[in-house]
């Protein structure tokens, strides 16, 4: 009951399988075993929320999910969100508000604001300020990413 | 790889799973949304030989009008409870109090059964089953016991669940006509373990209070349910000086400890400063308010 077994996710839409020990975490099977290392990982234990991803299309922390319990899910990653050269409509937002410096916090930041904006309509500041609490950034201070979210929100897109 | 070895298990019936427990002995582990015991893991504070994924047990999850009471399954996630609009209507304290359960995406995962059997002191959910006198069911191998708050939650993580015993469900007592309901928190920032947090709930008839809940977390080894301070309450007409008299005896009856985030006369002060918030909210919801 150690042994490896077989883990099949949709990612970005498409179906990709790997083989995974039971205590191997989301995060690393994104990472190591199908090469996503958009996903990024801080802290490993909550805190940091770098390792957002959507799975069955809600924000998760992927460093807390175990990758076989992802078997048969449906997982987002900051790598489905761009079209080709064309960044998604908040990846932009986030360069002209200037959202991001090191870039470390940004694919969970991004992951985040996305699950919080499709599910809670009419974001307040407070709102967006209270959601985006869970990603840690140790650059910005915050105020490009709050601006960058309040214009994706207002802008009715989800 | 951060967690230790562990042998994995994930069934699909509440049968299986409680005869999985009852045969794996004392080092088995239920993983329910693994937001708190997940953590251990990567840390290897836990080194569970067994780990039984509960995840998959579809009667374990769900919301269950039963007339006086909502029945709620263990595994029913955080993120459900917070957009249930059965819930805001039947157990508005809990559907308040959830909000302030970590953030949303932990919340997407965690569990109510995983919040109220991990016990933390300062855990919302458990504080909310103390306030309102919840019943949680815990089934084993040898059958089911209906087990009160006040003699559930013992100490910190420390509950009267049994090794071979998993908490089913919790059976919150729908909100009375004319109660009102309100959840008060303080913490360094949003999203983090409570500081203190108390949960009030005031039932008013002919403009005396007929029933008073007030329990807290964050200020004693496990949630605290305050008779005294509900004492100062019944039968006043909830006016500003009975809720004062409740909140030092909030501040009286608390148990906080020092520790790197507040020291333990803050975290009294904070408690009675809490309760005063959610007792006035509480009124101000209340029908039938002198
Ligand atoms: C960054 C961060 C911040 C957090 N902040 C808060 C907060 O502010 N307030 C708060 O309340 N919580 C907070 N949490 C904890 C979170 O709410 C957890 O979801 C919750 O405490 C545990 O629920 P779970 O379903 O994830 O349980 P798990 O982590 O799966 O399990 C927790 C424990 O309970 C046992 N268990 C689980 N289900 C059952 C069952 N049905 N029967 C018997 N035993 C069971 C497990 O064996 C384990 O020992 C935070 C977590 C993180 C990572
Ligand atoms: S790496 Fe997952 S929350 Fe920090
Ligand atoms: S941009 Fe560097 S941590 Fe956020």
């Amino acid at each position: 009951m150690t042994a490896k077994r077989s883990v099949t996710v949709t990612v970005n839409g498409e179906t990709r399988t790997g083989e995974a020990e039971p205590r191997m975490l989301l995060s690393d099977f994104l990472r190591d075993t199908l090469g996503l290392t958009g996903t990024h990982v801080g802290c490993e234990h909550g805190i940091c929320g770098a390792c957002t991803v959507h799975v069955d299309g809600e924000a998760a922390r992927s460093c807390l999910m175990l990758a076989v319990q992802a078997d048969g899910a449906e997982i987002e990653t900051v790598e489905g969100l761009a079209d080709g050269e064309t960044l998604h409509r908040l990846q932009q937002l986030f360069s002209k508000h200037r959202a991001l410096q090191c870039g470390f916090c940004t694919p969970g930041m991004l992951m985040t604001a996305l699950d919080l904006v499709r599910h809670r309509p009419n974001l307040t500041e407070a709102e967006i300020r209270s959601g985006m609490a869970a990603v840690l950034c140790r650059c910005t201070g915050y105020e490009g990413i709050v601006h960058a979210v309040a214009e994706y929100a207002s802008g009715g897109e989800r | 790889m951060k967690p230790p070895r562990f042998d994995y298990h994930a069934p699909e019936s509440l049968d299986e799973a409680l005869d999985l427990l009852a045969d794996s002995g004392p080092d088995a582990r239920i993983l329910a949304g693994g937001q708190s015991l997940v953590p251990a893991l990567n840390f290897r504070l836990a080194r569970p030989s067994v780990l039984i994924d509960i995840n998959g047990v579809a009667e374990l999850a769900g919301i269950e009008d039963a007339g006086e009471r909502l029945v709620i399954g263990a595994t029913t996630r955080q993120r459900a409870i917070e957009t249930s609009e059965t819930v805001a209507r039947r157990v508005p304290l809990l559907h308040e109090a959830t909000r302030y359960v970590a953030h949303l995406p932990i919340r997407t995962r965690g569990t109510l059964g995983g919040s109220v059997a991990n016990a933390d002191p300062a855990a919302e959910d458990p504080a909310v089953a103390a306030a309102l006198e919840a019943t949680m069911v815990c089934r084993s191998r040898r059958g089911e016991r209906r087990i009160a708050a006040a003699g559930f939650f013992i100490d910190v993580l420390t509950t009267a669940l049994e090794p071979d015993e998993m908490l089913i469900a919790v059976e919150f007592p729908g909100i009375p006509d004319g109660a009102g309901a309100a959840f008060a928190e303080i913490s360094r920032r949003d999203g983090d373990f409570a500081l203190a947090g108390v949960a009030a709930q005031i039932a008013i008839s002919n403009g005396r209070v007929a029933d008073a809940r007030i329990a807290a977390c964050g200020v004693g080894p496990a949630p605290l349910r305050f008779r005294d301070a509900e004492d100062a309450l019944l039968d006043s007409a909830c006016g500003p000086e009975a809720i004062e008299a409740a909140c030092d005896a909030v501040a009286a009856s608390s148990d906080p400890h020092d520790d790197v985030h507040a020291s333990a006369a803050y975290r009294r002060q904070l408690a009675a400063a809490m309760a005063r918030r959610a007792l006035n909210g509480a009124r101000a919801r209340a029908g039938g308010a002198a």
